[in-house]
C-alpha cells in the first residue's frame, strides 16, 4: 500500500502524474453529520476520460446492510498493507473519524448501531443515480462491470441471472469480466453472452481443448474517448474451474496468464491505446503481483475479494482501484490523457448510502418488475435475529456459524462445513430473516447439502488445502477466497507455516476430545465441487433450522486460535 | 445415512493428490537432468516454461517449452513417480525452438524444463504447479 503521502510524493517526482483523491471530502462530511445526495457525488470533473466501476455486486438488487470484515490477513509482503488492516487501523490509515459515515461504510465496529443511523447501502436502482449523474458530467463516461454479477439471490438463481441481465442492461454498461457467472453452467452463459449488448472481455478465458483463446469471449476491446484511444482489457477470475465446480463448464479454462496478458497489453499499445485499463477479477493481491509483472497497465480495475479502499494503490506505474461488493460503491476514475500517455488520475470511491441517494424511477421499476413474480417467497419471514449476522472474516462469521448449526442439528452431523465465500449481506440485531435474507447468503446452482464420513486425517488435508489457498505467500497460489467454516470441531492456525503444517489442535467441541486422524466422523457441509453431489439445499435446511429456533441468536465463536496475525 | 458414495471417492482422488512425495524422487529427476546434462552447469536464463499456478486438473496440465538456438529440451515432472516426460529434439531445419504438451502430475511439483543451447551450454527453467481439491472460491 502507499500512504496518502507516498502518493502526493510519487505523483510530484514524476511530474506528468497528478494525481488526487476524493476522499478528502468524504472525511470533511463526518464533522457536519449529516450526508446528502450531492455531497456523495461531488466531484470536479478531471482530465478527458471517466470511468466508472462496479463489480461484485452479487445479484443485490435492493439495498442490504453489508458489514466489513473484522480480521483480513495478510501474508508475505501483504502483511500489514491495505487491503490487509480492518477497523481502527484502517480508519488511521486513511484519516476517518469513529462513527462517521466512512467509517459506516468502510470498517466494522459499532456496525449495527452505525446501521440503524447510516441505514442501508447498496440498490441498483441507486447505483443508476449516481451512474447517470456522472454521465450527466462526462456523457461518454465508460461503465466497467467487474463481475459476479448475474449471482446472489432468489430471483437470480430462479431466472439463470436474467433477472440481473435485464437490470444491468438498463444501466448501459461498455464491458464486463466474470467469475461466478459461469456456475450457471456454460451453455446459459454462452446464451446470455451472445445476446449482451455491451463487450464480454476475458484475455484469460481458453478454450480447454486447444488451450486457445475462446471465441465468444475477446480479451480487449477499444473505446475512443476524449479524443484518446482507450483499451479495456479482461481479465475473469482465473481459478474458476478449481474453485467452484469445473464441470458445470467443461468448455474453458482460465489461469492468471500474465504472459499473455503481457502480450495483450503490448498488442493494444501497438495499435495506437493510449491509456490501458484492465477490468479484473483476479483479487486485490493477485492484480499487485501482475502489476509488478506485467509493465504498461495504467490502471486495474480490481475485483473478487471484495475490498472497498477510498484511495487507488500504486505498483509501479499502475493504479489499482479496489470498488468494493454487493452493490455497496461505485468508483468514478477519472483520467488526463494526452499525448499517448496518462498525465493523471482522479478517483472517488462514492458509498451507496441507500436513504441519502434517491432511487432511479426507471430502474425501481425494472427491480420490482423482476421480483413481482417471486414477491410472496421472498418477502415471507421465516424467524427474527437478536445478533447482527454477518459473513466476513478469514476464519468465521455469525452466518455461517448459524449456517454450521443448521448443518449440525438438521444433518445430524459431528462436524459441519460451510464454504469461505465473501458474498453475501448483513441483517442487524431485531431484524425479521426472511427467506429472502437466507437465499442471499446461500444461493447458488450447487447448493446440496451433503452428509458424508471423513477422516480426522481427511478433515485436516482439506483445512491446509483451503488454509493454502488464502495464506500462501504467493499471492498467484491464493484463490481470494477465506478460510472454510467449521461448526462443531475447533482448530489452531498458524498462518505463516507452510501448506501441511498450519493447523494443529483438531477437537471434537461436542466432547473436548482431540480429533483421531484414523477414526471417521460424521460430516455435513456444502458448495461441494463434486458432481453429483446429493442432498437437501442448503437455504431448505437454513430455513427449516430458523423456523424451529424462532428468533436467532449467536454466541461469539471463539473455536479456532490464529497464530502468525 | 445418505451418503453418495460418489462424492466421498472423489474427494478420497483429491486426497490421493496431496500426498507428501518423497525424497527419492526428486533425486530421480536430478539422475535425469545429470545424464542430459553429462553434468554441465546450468544457467538461469535461455529457456522459457509456461505451466499454470494451479492446475485446473492434474490429470493434464497444459505446459509449453521455448528456447531460441536449442537443439534439444527436457522435460521433468519431479514430483512423479516416473519424472521423465518428454525430450525435444530440434534439427537444423526447424523453425522455432518450441513446443507445447499436456502433463499428468501426481501432485503439488516443480516441472522443470533443461535446454541443450546452440552453444552447448545448458540451461533450465522451473515452475512450481499446484495441485489441490478445490472449492470454497470468493
Amino acid at each position: 500500500m502507499i500512504s496518502r503521502r507516498d502518493f502526493l510524493q510519487v505523483s510530484m517526482a514524476a511530474s506528468a502524474l497528478v494525481g488526487a483523491s476524493g476522499f478528502g471530502n468524504w472525511g470533511r462530511l463526518a464533522a457536519q453529520q449529516s450526508l446528502t445526495q450531492d455531497q456523495l457525488l461531488e466531484f470536479d470533473t478531471f482530465g478527458n476520460i471517466s470511468i466508472i466501476h462496479v463489480t461484485d455486486i452479487h445479484a443485490q438488487l435492493k439495498p442490504i446492510y453489508f458489514r466489513e470484515p473484522s480480521i483480513n490477513l495478510g501474508v508475505g509482503a501483504n502483511k500489514g498493507h491495505v487491503p490487509h488492516i480492518t477497523g481502527a487501523d484502517f480508519r488511521k490509515a486513511y484519516g476517518i473519524a469513529d462513527g462517521s459515515p466512512s467509517a459506516y461504510a468502510l470498517t466494522y465496529d459499532d456496525f449495527s448501531s452505525l446501521a440503524k443511523g447510516y441505514g442501508r447501502v447498496g440498490g441498483l436502482d441507486r447505483m443508476s443515480t449516481v451512474i447517470n449523474a456522472i454521465r450527466a458530467d462526462r456523457p461518454d463516461a465508460l461503465l466497467l462491470d467487474g463481475g459476479d454479477t448475474w449471482h446472489g439471490s432468489m430471483t437470480c438463481y430462479k431466472t439463470e441471472g436474467q433477472d440481473m441481465v435485464n437490470v444491468m442492461n438498463a444501466l448501459k454498461p461498455d464491458a464486463m469480466t466474470f467469475h461466478w457467472e459461469f456456475t450457471l453452467g456454460s451453455d446459459r452463459v454462452n446464451e446470455i453472452v451472445e445476446g449482451l449488448p455491451f463487450a464480454a472481455l476475458g484475455q484469460n478465458i481458453f478454450d480447454a481443448e486447444w488451450d486457445e483463446p475462446a471465441e465468444l469471449f475477446k480479451p480487449y476491446k477499444f473505446f475512443e474517448r476524449g479524443g484518446a484511444k482507450v483499451a479495456v482489457i479482461g481479465q475473469a477470475f482465473p481459478y474458476m474451474p478449481i474453485a467452484n465446480p469445473g464441470w458445470m463448464f467443461p468448455e474453458y479454462s482460465f489461469g492468471i496468464r500474465d504472459e499473455n496478458m503481457q502480450a495483450m497489453v503490448d498488442e493494444v499499445r501497438a495499435a495506437g491505446a493510449d491509456v490501458v485499463v484492465c477490468l479484473s477479477h483476479n483479487g486485490f493481491d493477485v492484480d499487485k503481483k501482475m502489476a509488478s509483472v506485467v509493465t504498461g497497465i495504467d490502471v486495474i480495475l480490481s475485483g473478487h475479494t471484495h475490498d472497498a479502499l477510498p484511495e487507488p494503490v500504486l505498483v509501479g506505474k499502475t493504479h489499482i482501484i479496489a470498488s468494493g461488493s454487493n452493490g455497496k460503491f461505485v468508483s468514478r476514475v477519472d483520467l488526463d490523457v494526452r499525448d499517448g500517455q496518462m498525465m493523471g488520475i482522479k478517483h472517488k470511491l462514492i458509498p451507496i448510502f441507500s436513504d441519502v441517494i434517491a432511487p432511479d424511477p426507471v430502474v425501481s421499476k425494472l427491480i420490482d418488475e423482476q421480483r413481482a413474480p417471486y414477491k410472496a417467497e421472498l418477502e415471507e419471514v421465516i424467524g427474527q435475529t437478536d445478533s447482527l449476522l454477518y459473513r466476513r472474516g478469514n476464519f468465521n462469521g455469525t452466518w455461517d456459524d448459524l449456517i454450521c448449526d443448521a448443518l449440525l442439528s438438521e444433518r445430524e452431523a459431528d462436524i459441519a462445513m460451510s464454504p469461505g465465500v465473501r458474498w453475501g449481506p448483513s441483517l442487524v440485531p431485531g431484524d425479521d430473516i426472511t427467506r429472502e435474507d437466507i437465499w442471499n447468503v446461500t444461493s447458488m446452482s450447487y447448493g446440496a447439502a451433503y452428509r458424508t464420513e471423513m477422516t480426522g486425517e481427511f478433515i485436516k488435508v482439506i483445512l491446509e488445502d483451503v488454509a493454502d489457498n488464502i495464506f500462501n505467500p504467493d499471492p498467484y497460489y491464493q484463490q481470494g477466497g477465506d478460510m472454510v467454516r467449521i461448526g462443531g470441531m475447533g482448530y489452531r492456525i498458524d498462518i505463516t507455516k507452510p501448506q501441511g503444517e498450519r493447523i494443529t489442535e483438531m477437537t471434537l467441541l461436542k466432547n473436548g476430545e482431540a480429533i483421531d486422524p484414523a477414526k471417521s466422523y460424521v460430516v455435513a457441509g456444502w458448495a461441494s465441487v463434486n458432481e453429483g453431489t446429493e442432498g437437501p439445499q442448503i437455504w431448505d435446511v437454513v430455513e427449516n433450522h430458523i423456523k424451529k429456533m424462532g428468533t436467532v441468536s449467536v454466541t461469539p465463536n471463539n473455536s479456532v486460535k490464529v497464530v502468525g496475525a | 445415512m445418505e451418503f453418495s458414495r460418489r462424492e466421498t471417492l472423489a474427494m478420497g482422488l483429491g486426497a490421493a493428490v496431496l500426498t507428501a512425495l518423497p525424497f527419492r524422487v526428486i533425486a530421480a529427476a536430478e539422475d535425469k537432468i545429470a545424464e542430459f546434462t553429462g553434468g554441465a552447469d546450468l544457467a538461469d536464463t535461455g529457456v522459457e516454461l509456461t505451466a499454470p499456478e494451479i492446475a485446473e486438473n492434474g490429470n493434464t496440465v497444459p505446459i509449453s517449452v521455448n528456447a531460441p538456438g536449442a537443439t534439444a529440451i527436457l522435460v521433468l515432472a519431479t514430483g512423479n513417480p516416473t519424472p521423465g516426460v518428454a525430450t525435444f529434439n530440434f534439427g537444423p531445419g526447424a523453425a522455432s525452438q518450441s513446443a507445447s504438451t499436456r502433463i499428468r502430475l501426481a501432485g503439488t511439483q516443480d516441472v522443470v524444463a533443461v535446454a541443450k543451447l546452440a552453444d552447448g551450454s545448458f540451461a533450465k527453467a522451473s515452475a512450481a504447479v499446484k495441485v489441490t481439491i478445490g472449492g470454497c472460491g470468493g
